[in-house]
């Protein structure tokens, strides 16, 4: 850890209960170094989780920092930025928290154009319950609930924020840091609500359960998989399956539901 | 007329209430009979400053609230049956992480659906004890117009002092019905706002018992202290802790800013019960019911009184104890419901009274009648 | 006992007898009095019978509901069907001239609500402020004055005169 990079860090709270090898460190610091790059004041943002193994990066984070309940983070979330917009709004969410019980949480922020900032720690697996599918297994991939294989189809959840109405979507990976900083900086400039899809590795279910045996080659895996957003135009969708899409996919300045909530507070008060 | 006398819907009146208190922030989810909370809440709050969001479901709802009270405002939100089991998960959450919050719940027709527009009491024990686990919760019931005015207000003052989440339980006849109120000038209305640490506090510890008296002193985010939140067991620190000690510590120091606190958080009233041989226990719109009853059969000569209970948990057993010092030998707990708030009363009679039930649970509100029909009965018995 | 006057309005969703019952609550407290308003919701409101009750008194009023009704209005078969029962022996039965009159021991008040309202009034919907003049006339639990000025707050701004002219005619109904 950069010695600059540790007031971001509550150092009293680690070691951290991640596995050895997961990716989740990796996403909570590349937060850390987009928000020193950005030289945000660290009493103005709130960074607020659901429930998972992603969701305890909070915990380690100093900041003011919220940990709710499962699938939730984007509803307090939202409470809290409505309450004092001033604050910026971070949700770290996990797969599961995010696309399966949180679902319905995100597209409605998505719609609303709301301005949090949400990162998803996507590793494809409920590792926090010990490796039951998610929304993001991939059709054929085994958990410990599709001992026969995953039959479900995974979403695409850039295609998701992007089509309920997040004003910015972007795709990183553990694997390509530098790219996923710059990736999460644009994200906490943009105003509106915006979406980092992070292609994360849990080696001890995941892994394990798909024969990938080392967090080496689960990384390896990712950058094997990773193409980008300009490759990714010129393939056909049979060459795109078990590619990773990774770049910026969207943006767009539209707005923002707290500043037009703020119009309709002058207007009931007779401003015009 | 006075410019503060008015008719005026139960709704309405929770909503005026719950502005006259500070609340600044609604997040909801329509559902009847709560409608018109949201409604004019969506109308009047923006007038005050304040914001109102419509939430894509109650469970969000619950999860906006929570996260606006801890960024420093009043929140409320309101609901019925089906919403109000939707948001029981995140009302724990606030248990545990004490964030103050108003939930109002119209009680109508349950389970499931039920009957959408029309009253019940079915919902007294969910209140309790509808999210998981021990924790603290405090429960109360209007009967009148005015009377939701005014426990809204408190609703407000008892989560932001014991920063508890508190229930407003009303039921559809209270929530729709318009009666004349006389509303209290603003000036005299008591508001009580939650604790703020300290600004010399150096090193702010979110969940320490800084004066020991249980309530710890609330920063919102923002204020310039950061602190973690979680609704895992935490330590004064509030950050998780599995320590045995830490954990029972806590659970011990939630109930006993509660159980310790009764006289203050505890309101009931009793009519003609000094002297009366049946005292009917009943709260809501049901003593309304019971009051006239009580009238009627006054005048027929029986002795017969009535115990409502302005606070429902935590439970009154001081009234009901203090009915031992009376001529009281009958409780007839009138409810509609299939028979919920009884086993209490039951409980904390411990055998001294005997103890009857006048329940309905077909949509409508229990008659004069049937109460007097009730006493009749139990005086034939006895 | 106290002195407790039940007033059921009754007819069909979109007659405006809600506001009817809201109004005649509103005058009643103009006149120091307390007053309870309830009505039906959901989908009994919608089509079908729809009621307002309203429970004027000197003293405080406790149980909220109607439970014999001392007047009944009814603009339409259906309602007067549906709740001539509830009428009190003796009670006062208002209604429109175009239902026929039931068998019952009611005072009965047979008028043309309705009509008036349409043809002398020009507007079918104020026929809930042309019930209200006849009811009042007919019973005065209300004052005059404070009628006309609960009508006048609540009505939509611009149709005030139309609002007082079906007030008075209702008045003219009864004699
Ligand atoms: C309401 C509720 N249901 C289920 C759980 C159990 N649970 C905890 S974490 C989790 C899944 C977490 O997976 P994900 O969000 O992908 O995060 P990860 O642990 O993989 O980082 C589940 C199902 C819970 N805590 N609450
Ligand atoms: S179980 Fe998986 S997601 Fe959880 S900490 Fe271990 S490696 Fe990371």
């Amino acid at each position: 850890m950069r010695k600059e990079l540790e007031r971001y860090f509550r150092k009293d709270k680690l070691p951290h209960i991640w596995c050895p090898g997961c990716g989740h460190g990796i996403i909570t610091g590349a937060v850390i170094r987009a928000i020193d790059n950005l030289k945000l004041d660290q009493n103005k943002i709130c960074i607020v989780s659901g429930i998972g193994c992603s969701s305890r990066a909070p915990g380690y984070m100093n900041f003011n920092t919220l940990h709710t309940t499962h699938g939730r983070a984007l509803a307090f979330a939202t409470g809290i930025k409505m309450a004092n917009p001033e604050l910026k709004v971070i949700v770290l969410t996990g797969d599961g928290d995010c696309a399966a019980i949180g679902g319905n949480h995100l597209i409605h922020a998505a719609r609303r154009n709301i301005d949090i900032t949400t990162i998803v720690f996507n590793n494809s697996i409920y590792g926090m319950t010990s490796g039951q599918y998610s929304p993001m297994t991939p059709k054929g991939a085994f958990a410990t609930t599709a001992p026969y294989g995953n039959i479900d189809r995974n979403f695409d959840l850039c295609k998701l924020a992007q089509s309920a109405g997040a004003t910015y979507v972007a795709r990183g990976t553990v694997y390509h840091v530098p790219q996923l900083i710059k990736l999460i900086e644009k994200a906490l400039k943009h105003k509106g609500f915006s979406f980092v899809d992070v292609a994360d590795i849990c080696p001890t279910y995941f892994g394990r359960k798909n024969k990938v045996p080392t967090p080496v080659a689960m990384m390896e895996k990712i950058r094997d998989m990773s193409i980008t957003v300009k490759t990714a135009e010129k393939l056909s969708a049979e060459e795109l399956s078990g590619k990773i899409v990774i770049g910026e996919f969207y943006e767009e300045n539209a707005l923002e539901f707290t500043e037009e909530y703020a119009k309709i507070i002058k207007t009931a008060q007779g401003g015009k | 007329m006075g410019k503060r006398v008015m008719l005026m819907q139960g709704n309405e009146a929770c909503v005026e209430g719950a502005i006259a208190a500070g609340m600044r922030f609604y997040a909801g989810y329509p559902i009847t009979p709560s409608t018109e909370i949201a409604e004019l809440s969506a109308e009047k709050l923006p007038k005050v400053g304040g914001k109102f969001i419509q939430m894509e479901d109650e469970i969000a709802s619950m999860g906006a609230v929570i996260g606006a009270s801890l960024a420093g405002l009043k929140a409320m939100t309101a609901t019925s049956g089906p919403g109000f089991s939707l948001k029981q998960e995140n009302i724990g959450f606030a248990c545990l992480t004490e964030v103050p919050c108003v939930i109002v719940n119209v009680q109508r027709g349950g389970p499931s659906t039920g009957l959408p527009t029309l009253p019940a009491q079915g919902d007294v024990m969910q209140a309790r004890w509808g999210t998981h686990g021990d924790h603290p919760i405090i429960v109360i019931s209007p009967s009148s117009v005015r009377e939701v005015f005014d426990m809204t207000i408190k609703a407000f003052n008892l989560s932001e002092k014991y920063r508890v989440p508190c229930i407003l339980l009303m039921d559809e006849v209270v929530a729709h019905m318009r009666e004349k109120v006389e509303l209290p000038e603003e000036l005299n209305i008591e508001i009580i706002n939650r604790k703020k640490p300290k600004a010399s506090l150096p090193d702010y510890k979110p969940y320490k018992d800084y004066d020991g008296d249980g309530i710890p002193p609330m920063a919102a985010f923002g204020d310039g202290t950061p602190f973690h939140v979680t609704g895992l067991i935490h330590d004064e620190t509030g950050f998780p802790s599995t320590d045995p000690k830490v954990t029972e510590n806590l659970l011990n120091r939630l109930m006993n800013k509660i159980y310790n606190n009764l006289d203050d958080i505890i309101e009931y009233e009793t009519v003609d019960t000094a002297d009366a041989n049946t005292v009917i226990v009943t709260f809501g719109s049901t003593a309304r019911s019971v009051l006239r009853a009580v009238k009627l059969l006054r005048q027929e000569g029986f002795k017969v009184g009535m115990l409502r209970l302005k606070t429902i948990w935590p439970f009154p057993h001081k009234a009901i104890n203090e009915l031992t010092q009376t001529a009281t030998k009958n409780l007839i707990v009138a409810e509609m419901n299939y028979g919920q708030l009884i086993e209490t009363v039951k409980a904390s009679a411990d055998g001294v009274f005997k103890v009857y039930g006048l329940n309905k649970y077909n949509g409508e509100l229990i008659t004069p009648q049937e109460v007097i029909d009730k006493v009749r009965e139990v005086a034939v018995n006895a | 006992m106290d002195e407790r006057i039940e007033i059921r309005l009754s007819g069909s969703g979109g007659q405006g007898l809600i506001l009817a019952g809201i109004i005649l609550a509103e005058a009643a407290i103009l006149d120091g009095k307390n007053a309870v308003q309830t009505q039906s919701y959901g989908p009994e409101a919608r089509g079908g019978a729809s009621r307002s009750e309203v429970i004027i008194s000197n003293e405080s009023i406790d149980y909220p509901k109607v439970s014999k009704s001392d007047i009944l209005l009814a603009l339409t078969e259906e309602a007067m069907l549906k709740y001539k029962n509830g009428l009190k022996e003796n009670g006062l039965l208002i209604l429109d001239s175009s239902i026929e009159k039931p068998d019952g021991p009611y005072k009965i008040l047979s008028v043309p609500i309705l009509k008036t309202a349409q043809e002398k009034v020009g507007k079918s919907i104020v026929a809930n402020i042309v019930a209200l003049g006849t009811l009042i006339s007919a019973t005065k639990i209300v004052s005059k004055e404070a009628i006309e000025k609960a009508v006048l707050d609540r009505v939509p701004k611009g149709t005030e005169e139309l609002n007082k002219k079906a007030l008075y005619e209702g008045y003219k109904l009864v004699s």
